[in-house]
């Protein structure tokens, strides 16, 4: 089902599919097996506008919300998840920047972001620095008017390829977690240099690179809202990006989806196109409901989203404050949980329809050259990043502790 | 429209070399003036080309016109076409063929329009009308798919651009006469705007698709740029050149030039091999002249398949290199 | 810079199907969309554009559907669009047709100057490769086809690279002028979000034969110098011998056996 409720969306739809089709298949294999980041497909999504989707008119962007990242990122990564992150970790990383920036910063980095000339992407893994984010050891150090940033951050998505990076740092390592802050670094800065590459099971098209900061200086200018209130950021960065994570999700269920389900029709055994044997279309079937399902509650929740985030960033702008205050001024829903459920829900179908859809195909669907196991490599990922399930599942179990304490001896 | 006389026919001349379409329009040509009982001409434009005067007259031309200049030696659209427009309404030709070479095709609508007549692209046989002495072109349309015939009526001459290898070249008889005429060429009447800067050759290989004797041709189911690589090999050991179909050149995998088909080139070697090409009309346009055909695909049901001399149902990296094997 | 691409609506390259009893295109179901070189021509005019700042208009002429061409040229990147429709131009040959589209580009240059003209190389259902050279020759502008690459192109003069059978020349051109395009020049971006909605809301300008002073004896399946006498789908010959052999290898062989017996290779 299609979930577009306006032009904007069903446009965002339709050049999103067309992308896949016309661009990313002809090169997703090739990219795979190289383990190379596209600069050809970089400029496919510039010119056909979808890194300002989610952005304001003002700085160049189309005006859309969550729902459109989203959809963008589903439709995408139905074609190939590593190349989807082009805009989708560039978004990622700005999120954080568009929701505690000040006018003056806005106007400094969205332009280009909006328009693609520059990419961005968010460092906060550290190699002790996983799960528990507040375990994290750069530091960034006020001297005068600049921070000196040292450090290291790994698992870094687009990193090097990325122009702009949005760092958690600690700027007051005494207080701890109440130390963290976030501080805007760009490529080029030195001490500012790349190291391991990884290599990976899947995303491969995506490159993952070491982050070394070795007496970085930072202008004080670069810093996002106020020292020691990163984790605030980060939380709500991750709350507005778990469900495109979860969209992603979706889209490699939908992608495996449609590899298979053309081949059990016409692969014959046993006298019969294999889709009719009952045992197999069934989990077909049971397959696409989770799908669908999924699909569901990521565009249901981004829809809610977005009749509090669009309002909050037109105030925004009309204002000149910051959209994180005037997400405040609303006191509205705390999407923690339903994020986490999002995220938790879909990463798990993505994983179990990816890895029955190669069963079902059988033997074929282990060989490279079938476009199925990529599916199943890329969709792992999505069980792990943005938080693991683990912690998507301790989001929901401490909200939901909270809420009904809250309640009390009501019910 | 009685005054005016003779099928003309363009003969292509480039960077010195006669072009071999030149004899396969005095084929054509040859048959149209019979049918008229009128003379057949040629038409030279360039810098040093009434040396190929003889060489035309002795396939078949009883008048070649001359055009020769510096200033002619490199095709210019506008001038070549603006000579071809004062030769037109000097000299009154019937009908005029030109070969559909890159050359050919826009100098034959530019040349028409100057001209005030029409102009059949593409044609693949011409003949005359015996009632109304009419030219009658057939060519494809709709990417092979139709074949029209098409005629001129009110206006003339007659225009035609002629598809390179629909007609076989015309053989030399020695000692042939024919009348050579100079036509003048006035630099000041002709000037263009338009500068010619270089000439660039093809990299790499040599051999023109249009000589080559054997052809080994890649399609969809080469699957990979690489893939091209065992297709060259083959066509190496055959002393052949390699082509492919529009498939493989809109995956990238290999060169527009390369491209056999209606929007391509055509090709009539004595063998045509294609791997892993389902064989569309729009590229069976290009290569069923081709005087054998063999078939390599891995789906019996392709169209190529009934239309080859010889069909091999097989994958084509298994096949080839068995070939290989055998040709040591 | 003021860029003019002409574009046409042709059907689809895969869903042509002739009608064998009556020897014409089957056209109920049958999609229609830009002529495949037309979107390499707009594309080239829209990076132009980018790169040099200015204007894309693009024109077409074709009956009433053909307006969808022309939201599609807009998602693509044209600013401005244009259709000229009038029963006088129906059955028109590529003579007529370019006359009529030249009339077309002198309207639009009225309006802003034009400087460069840039075609497609010919179209998957006429296939003649025409109308760019003739565009050139009744507006008497200079011109090139087969262009596989502009080189360099400022405000004054361009500078392309023309394929040839057996290589390619260099050429450089003043404005105004007409280039003709191959598919080697450029890849056609997937159009853009922000170009779809413009597509929706973009006003096209319709204009008869009236509108652009074309002289009607010029137009028209009656008036245009060439017509067609006859159509007929063309037979396909079956003529397969199967290559034996129990495997890819053997048959390998047994092809190599047979070319050689038949003194081939």
């Amino acid at each position: 089902m299609d979930y577009a409720i306006n032009e904007l969306e069903q446009e965002v739809l339709n050049t999103s599919r067309e992308l896949v089709q016309k661009k990313i298949k002809p090169l997703r294999a090739e990219m795979d097996a190289k383990e190379q980041f596209s600069a050809e497909m970089w400029d496919e999504y510039r010119k056909s506008g979808m890194f300002g989707l989610w952005l304001p008119e003002e700085y160049g962007g189309l005006g859309g919300g969550i729902t459109c990242l989203a959809m963008a990122f589903e439709e995408l990564s139905r074609g190939c998840a590593g190349l989807a992150l082009t805009p989708g970790t560039s978004a990622l990383g700005a999120i954080p920047m568009f929701l505690a920036a000040t006018k003056e910063q806005r106007e400094r980095w969205c332009p280009d972001l909006a328009s693609g000339k520059k990419l961005w992407a968010f460092a906060l893994t550290e190699p002790e620095a996983g799960s528990d984010a507040t375990a994290l050891k750069t530091t960034a150090i006020k001297d005068g008017d600049y921070y000196i940033v040292n450090g290291t951050k790994h698992f870094i998505s687009t990193g090097k390829e990325a122009d702009f990076y949005t760092v958690a740092v600690n700027t007051n390592p005494s207080r701890g977690a109440r130390g963290i802050s976030l501080l805007v670094l760009e490529k080029g800065m030195e001490g500012f240099s790349f190291g391991k590459k990884e290599e990976k099971m899947g995303i491969r098209t995506n490159p993952t690179y070491e982050l070394i900061f070795d007496n970085v200086r930072v202008p004080k200018e670069n810093l996002l809202g106020s020292e020691g209130r990163g984790l605030l950021y980060v939380q709500e960065t991750l709350d507005y990006s778990r469900p495109g994570v979860a969209a992603q999700a979706v889209g490699i269920a939908q992608g495996a989806l449609d590899v298979t389900i053309p081949y059990l029709r016409t692969r014959k055994q046993f006298g019969q196109p294999i889709i009719t044997f009952q045992a197999l279309g069934h989990k077909v079937a049971e397959l696409a409901a989770k799908t669908e399902a999924g699909r569901a509650l990521v565009y249901n929740l981004t829809h809610r989203m977005d009749t509090e985030f669009l309002p909050a960033v037109r105030q925004a702008i009309e204002s000149g404050t910051t959209v994180h205050d005037e997400l405040k001024k609303l006191k509205g829903v705390r999407w923690t949980k339903y994020s986490a459920e999002a995220k938790l829900f879909c990463s798990n179908v993505a994983m179990e329809v990816a890895d029955e859809c190669v069963t079902l195909c059988g033997g074929i669907a282990y060989m490279r050259d079938f476009p199925l196991e990529k599916y199943m490599r890329d969709a792992k990922i999505t069980q792990i990043y943005e938080g693991t399930v683990h912690i998507q599942k301790n989001e929901i179990i401490t909200a939901l502790i909270k809420e009904y304490a809250a309640k009390g001896s009501e019910e | 429209m009685n005054n005016w006389k003779n099928v003309w026919i363009f003969a292509q001349t480039q960077r010195g070399k006669l072009s071999p379409t030149a004899f396969e329009l005095l084929t054509a040509g040859r048959q149209l003036a019979d049918a008229l009982h009128e003379k057949l001409a040629a038409v030279l434009i360039g810098n040093n080309v009434s040396a190929f005067a003889q060489q035309l007259i002795d396939c078949g031309a009883d008048i070649v016109y001359t055009c020769e200049h510096p200033d002619l030696e490199n095709y210019i659209d506008d001038v070549y076409a603006g000579v071809l427009a004062k030769m037109i309404r000097d000299y009154q030709p019937n009908k005029f063929l030109l070969p559909a070479t890159n050359m050919g095709r826009s100098l034959s609508a530019k040349t028409a329009v100057f001209a005030g007549t029409g102009l059949t692209a593409d044609a693949t046989e011409v003949v005359i009308h015996p009632e109304d002495g009419q030219l009658h072109a057939t060519r494809p349309t709709f990417g092979g798919n139709l074949m029209a015939t098409i005629t001129c009526a009110h206006t003339r001459p007659e225009m035609c651009s002629l598809r390179p290898m629909s007609y076989e070249k015309a053989r030399p008889v020695q000692g042939r006469k024919g009348e050579v005429v100079a036509v003048p060429f006035e630099p000041a009447q002709f000037i263009s705007p338009v500068q010619f800067v270089e000439f660039i050759k093809t990299q790499g290989d040599n051999l023109d698709l249009s000589e080559a004797e054997v052809i080994v041709a890649g399609g969809r189911g080469v699957g990979k740029q690489e893939g091209f690589t065992l297709l060259e090999k083959l066509a190496t050991r055959l002393g052949g050149a390699v082509a492919a179909s529009r498939a493989a050149v809109d995956n990238g995998w290999i060169d527009y030039r390369y491209q056999i088909g209606l929007t391509g080139r055509t090709v009539k070697p004595k063998i045509y091999i294609a791997c892993g090409i389902s064989g569309q009309i729009q590229h069976m346009a290009g290569m069923s002249g081709a005087d054998v055909i063999v078939a390599i695909n891995k789906d019996p049901q392709a169209p190529i398949m009934q239309l080859a001399h010889y069909a091999v149902e097989g994958d084509l990296y298994e096949v080839i290199p068995a070939m290989l094997e055998a040709l040591k | 810079m003021h860029i003019v691409a002409c574009v046409k609506q042709t059907p689809k390259s895969e869903n042509v199907k002739i009608d064998p009893a009556t020897g014409c295109l089957v056209r109920s179901g049958a999609a229609s969309a830009m002529n495949p070189f037309d979107e390499y021509a707009l594309e080239e005019a829209v990076l132009l554009k980018e790169q040099l700042g200015g204007t894309v208009s693009v024109l077409t002429m074709g009956p009433p559907q053909a307006e969808a061409v022309l939201r599609d040229s807009v998602a693509r990147g044209a600013d401005a669009v244009y259709q000229l429709g009038d029963m006088a131009f129906a059955g028109s040959d590529t003579w007529a047709t370019s006359y009529a589209l030249s009339k077309g580009i002198e309207k639009i240059a009225a309006g802003q100057p034009v400087d460069l003209i840039i075609c497609g190389k010919q179209t998957n259902d006429s296939d003649t490769g025409h109308i760019g050279p003739q565009i050139s020759a009744w507006l008497h502008y200079p011109n090139a086809a087969f262009v596989k690459k502009i080189i360099q192109a400022n405000e004054n003069s361009v500078t392309v690279e023309r394929l040839t059978e057996d290589g390619s020349e260099v050429l450089t051109l003043p404005y105004p002028c007409v280039l003709s395009v191959v598919k080697d020049i450029n890849k056609p971006r997937v159009s853009s979000v922000k170009g779809r909605l413009a597509a929706k809301r973009v006003t096209v300008t319709k204009w008869t034969a009236d509108d652009i002073g074309a002289d009607k004896q010029k137009l028209g399946m009656k008036n245009c110098p060439t017509r067609v006498v006859k159509s007929f789908v063309p037979k396909r010959e079956v003529c397969a011998t199967c290559v034996q052999g129990t495997n890819a290898k053997e048959k390998g062989k047994a092809l190599v056996a047979l070319l050689k017996e038949n003194k081939l290779i």
